[in-house]
C-alpha cells in the first residue's frame, strides 16, 4: 500500500438506522475529495440506530469533514479514535489476499 | 380517528403551514397530489412551464419574504429539471421545500418509465430530502421537513413520495403540529466578551456582512454595530441591502467585481468582522492575500464555516441576531475619524463609473433606481449585468435583492421575480436580465403573463454572452469563441409572441421618459436595452489573483 506512512484514524458515528443514510455519509467523503480506506456498517441491537466504522486518513481537512458530518441529520453523534482503535486491525484476516 | 390519502395529508399539512401558494408542473406520478391541490381552498397553485421556473418561482418567494416557499415537479424529467433550481437554493442557504412525484414502490428500481433516483441525486443538493415509502410517515416528515429547512443555517429540503404513497388511505389520530425552527444555542459569553476587546481595540475595522445577516433578521442590529462604533461596510452580493447603498458607512461590494475602494479599504484594515459570510472565493480572491494586516472575527450559525477558508482569530458561534444583539452593549462607541477620513479618501481616489451615461449599463440602472419606491424588489440573472446591477443600484432595504450568488444560475431572474411578485402583489418587481440568461428561462412568460403580475424585465442585449466574452477578451488574447450570438433575436417580437408590451430603447432620445412609462404601466412589461459586446464589468480581479491585483482597479498607481 502506497498510504502507509499516512497518519489514520478511526471516526465512529451513530445515525438513524434507514435506508439511505450510508448514501449521505459516504456521498460526504466522495463530494469532498476525502478518501475512505475502511467502512464498516451494523445495526445497534434493539435500537432503531446503526453504527458507522470508518477508517479515514488523519490530514488537516479531517476536521472540516468531522464538522460536516455533523451537520447531516441523520447522524447522531461523531467520536474520533485514534489509529490504534481495534475494530478494523481485528477485521483484518477476513482481508488477507 | 381520521383517515385520509397521503396526497391529502400533504396538502393539509401545507396547509395548515401556513402555505398558500405553489408553484410546480403535474406528470403521471404526480398526479393525484395534484388532483389534492385542486381541492384545496386556501391554496393557490401556479403552473409553471419548466420545473426549474417553478424552483425559482419558490425561492423568489423564499427570498423576499424570509418564508419557506414549496415546488413540485413529477419523477423523472420533472424531477432532473428541478434539480438546478435546488442545487441553486442549497448554495444561497435558502429554505424551499420541493416536493416530487416517484413511481410506485413495487416499481422504484425496475427502471420503470420516468423513473430516476431522485433521492440519490438530491443528496449533495439538499440540506436533507426524504423517500417516503408508507403515507403514514407524511405525518413526520412534512412537518420535519419545515423544521430541518429553518433551523440553523436554512437550506431546501426535498421530499420523494411515490405515486402508490400518494394513493394509500392512512388511520391516524390527530394532526401534527405545524414543523418550525428550532432554537439555535447562544453563543458562548466568552467569545462575545473577546469579540468586543477585540473590535474595542481595533484602529481599521472592517464589517463584513454577508447573506447570514438578512437570513438571521439581524440587519438592524448589524447596522446598530457598525453606527455605534463608527466601522465601515463591505457586503457580499448576498448582504447587498443589509446596509443601504447610501449609507456613509458602506463601502457596498468587495470582491472580483467589488467597488474598487472596499478591496483597498480590505487591503489596510487591521480587523476584519465577517458575520454570515462565508469568504467566498468572488469574495476574498487570493485567501492568502486577503485582509493582509487584519485579525478575523468570524460571526456564524454554521460551525462548519469556522475556519473553513480563513483561520479567525475568534469564532463566534451562533445565531447572529442574538450574537450582534450580546455583542452591541460591549461595543465601545466610536468616532474613528482618522480611519473613516482615510476611507473616504479611498471612495473618492477610487469611484465607480463615475462617467456612467444615460444608457450605459451602470447609468440605466441608477436611472431605474432613482425611478422606484423603496421597496421595490430587484432580480437579477447571472453575468455581467449582474455585477453592474450589484454595483450600481441603489440597494436601499434587505429581501428586495433577488440573485443567484453561490451557484450562478443564468435563468435565476424572470422566475425568480415572478415568485417574488406572487408573494407581494402589492410590490413592483424588476429583473434585470441579458440576452443569455434571459433564453434560458424565457418560457417563465408565458406564466408572468398568465398571472398578470407586475414583473418588468429590462433586458440587456449585446447578442452575445457577455462575461465569457469579457474573460475572452482579457485573458484568451481576444480569441473569442461561442462567445457570441450569431443570429439575433428580436425579444420585442418575443415578448409580443407571448402577450406581453414590450418596447425598445433602441435609438431612444428619450430613453428616461419612456423608462418611466414602462415602469408606471401595470402588468409585465420587457424594456430591451441595446448595448455594446465591448462593454465590461470593472474592476474585475482575474480568477485565481488578489483583490489588490484588479483590473481597471488602477492598482498600477499604487506601487
Amino acid at each position: 500500500m502506497t498510504a502507509l506512512n499516512l497518519k489514520r484514524t478511526v471516526l465512529e458515528l451513530t445515525v438513524k438506522n434507514h435506508p439511505g443514510v450510508m448514501s449521505h455519509v459516504v456521498g460526504l467523503f466522495s463530494r469532498r475529495a476525502f478518501n475512505v480506506e475502511g467502512i464498516l456498517c451494523m445495526p445497534v441491537p434493539d435500537t432503531d440506530t446503526s453504527r458507522i466504522w470508518l477508517l479515514v486518513n488523519d490530514d488537516d481537512r479531517l476536521e472540516q469533514l468531522i464538522k460536516q458530518l455533523q451537520k447531516l441529520q441523520d447522524v447522531i453523534a461523531v467520536q474520533q479514535h485514534g489509529a490504534a482503535h481495534d475494530v478494523f486491525v481485528r477485521l483484518e484476516t477476513f482481508f488477507n489476499a | 380517528m381520521i383517515q385520509e390519502t397521503g396526497a391529502n395529508i400533504i396538502v393539509h399539512l401545507l396547509e395548515r403551514q401556513g402555505i398558500r401558494i405553489v408553484t410546480g408542473i403535474p406528470g403521471g406520478m404526480n398526479l393525484p397530489l395534484y388532483d389534492a391541490f385542486s381541492r384545496s381552498t386556501l391554496i393557490k397553485h401556479v403552473l409553471a412551464r419548466h420545473e426549474q421556473g417553478a424552483g425559482f418561482m419558490a425561492q423568489g418567494m423564499t427570498r423576499s419574504t424570509g418564508q419557506p416557499a414549496v415546488c413540485l415537479a413529477t419523477s423523472g424529467p420533472g424531477a432532473t429539471n428541478i434539480l438546478t433550481a435546488i442545487a441553486d437554493a442549497k448554495l444561497d442557504s435558502i429554505p424551499i421545500i420541493c416536493i416530487t412525484g416517484q413511481v410506485p414502490v413495487p416499481l422504484i428500481g425496475t427502471d420503470a418509465f420516468q423513473e430516476v433516483d431522485t433521492y440519490g441525486m438530491t443528496i449533495p443538493i439538499t440540506k436533507h430530502n426524504f423517500l417516503v415509502r408508507n403515507a403514514a410517515e407524511l405525518l413526520t416528515v412534512i412537518p420535519e421537513a419545515f423544521r430541518i429547512a429553518l433551523s440553523g443555517r436554512p437550506g431546501p429540503v426535498l421530499i420523494d413520495v411515490p405515486k402508490d404513497v400518494q394513493n394509500q388511505t392512512v388511520t391516524f389520530e390527530a394532526w401534527p403540529e405545524p414543523g418550525q425552527a428550532t432554537p439555535t444555542p447562544a453563543a458562548d459569553p466568552k467569545d462575545i466578551a473577546a469579540a468586543a476587546q477585540l473590535i474595542n481595540q481595533a484602529q481599521r475595522p472592517i464589517l463584513y456582512l454577508g447573506g447570514g445577516v438578512i437570513h438571521a433578521n439581524a440587519w438592524e442590529t448589524a447596522r446598530a454595530l457598525a453606527e455605534k462604533a463608527h466601522i465601515p461596510s463591505v457586503m457580499s452580493l448576498l448582504g447587498l441591502g443589509v446596509l443601504p447603498a447610501h449609507h456613509p458607512l458602506s463601502l457596498g461590494m468587495l470582491g472580483m467585481h467589488g467597488a474598487r475602494y472596499a478591496n483597498w479599504a480590505l487591503e489596510e484594515c487591521d480587523l476584519l468582522i465577517a458575520a454570515g459570510s462565508r469568504f467566498g472565493d468572488r469574495a476574498t480572491g487570493k485567501v492568502a492575500q486577503f485582509c493582509p494586516q487584519a485579525k478575523i472575527i468570524h460571526l456564524d450559525i454554521d460551525a462548519s464555516e469556522m475556519d473553513k477558508i480563513k483561520k479567525a482569530d475568534i469564532r463566534v458561534l451562533g445565531d447572529l441576531r442574538d450574537t450582534l444583539a450580546s455583542l452591541l452593549p460591549k461595543i465601545e462607541a466610536q468616532d474613528r475619524t482618522a480611519w473613516l477620513t482615510r476611507v473616504e479618501a479611498l471612495k473618492k481616489e477610487h469611484p465607480l463609473y463615475p462617467e456612467a451615461e444615460a444608457l450605459d449599463p451602470a447609468g440605466l440602472i441608477r436611472t431605474v433606481g432613482r425611478l422606484l419606491p423603496e421597496n421595490a424588489i430587484v432580480a437579477t440573472d447571472v453575468g455581467q449585468h449582474q455585477m453592474w446591477t450589484a454595483q450600481n443600484y441603489p440597494h436601499r432595504q434587505p429581501r428586495c435583492w433577488l440573485t443567484s450568488a453561490g451557484l450562478g444560475t443564468m435563468g435565476f431572474g424572470l422566475p425568480a421575480a415572478i415568485g417574488a411578485a406572487l408573494a407581494n402583489p402589492d410590490r413592483i418587481v424588476v429583473s434585470f436580465s441579458g440576452d443569455g440568461s434571459l433564453l434560458m428561462n424565457i418560457q417563465e412568460l408565458a406564466t408572468a403573463v398568465e398571472e398578470n403580475l407586475n414583473v418588468k424585465i429590462i433586458l440587456f442585449d449585446n447578442q452575445a454572452l457577455g462575461l465569457v466574452h469579457q474573460q475572452q477578451d482579457l485573458f484568451f488574447g481576444k480569441r473569442y469563441f461561442a462567445s457570441n450570438f450569431k443570429f439575433r433575436t428580436d425579444f420585442v417580437k418575443i415578448a409580443h409572441g407571448f402577450g406581453l408590451r414590450a418596447l425598445t430603447l433602441n435609438g431612444s432620445t428619450e430613453p428616461e421618459f419612456l423608462l418611466e412609462e414602462a415602469l408606471r404601466t401595470e402588468g409585465p412589461f420587457l424594456i430591451h436595452v441595446p448595448m455594446d459586446v465591448h462593454d465590461k464589468v470593472f474592476p474585475m480581479v482575474p480568477p485565481g489573483a488578489a483583490n489588490k491585483d484588479m483590473l481597471g482597479g488602477d492598482s498600477h498607481d499604487r506601487a
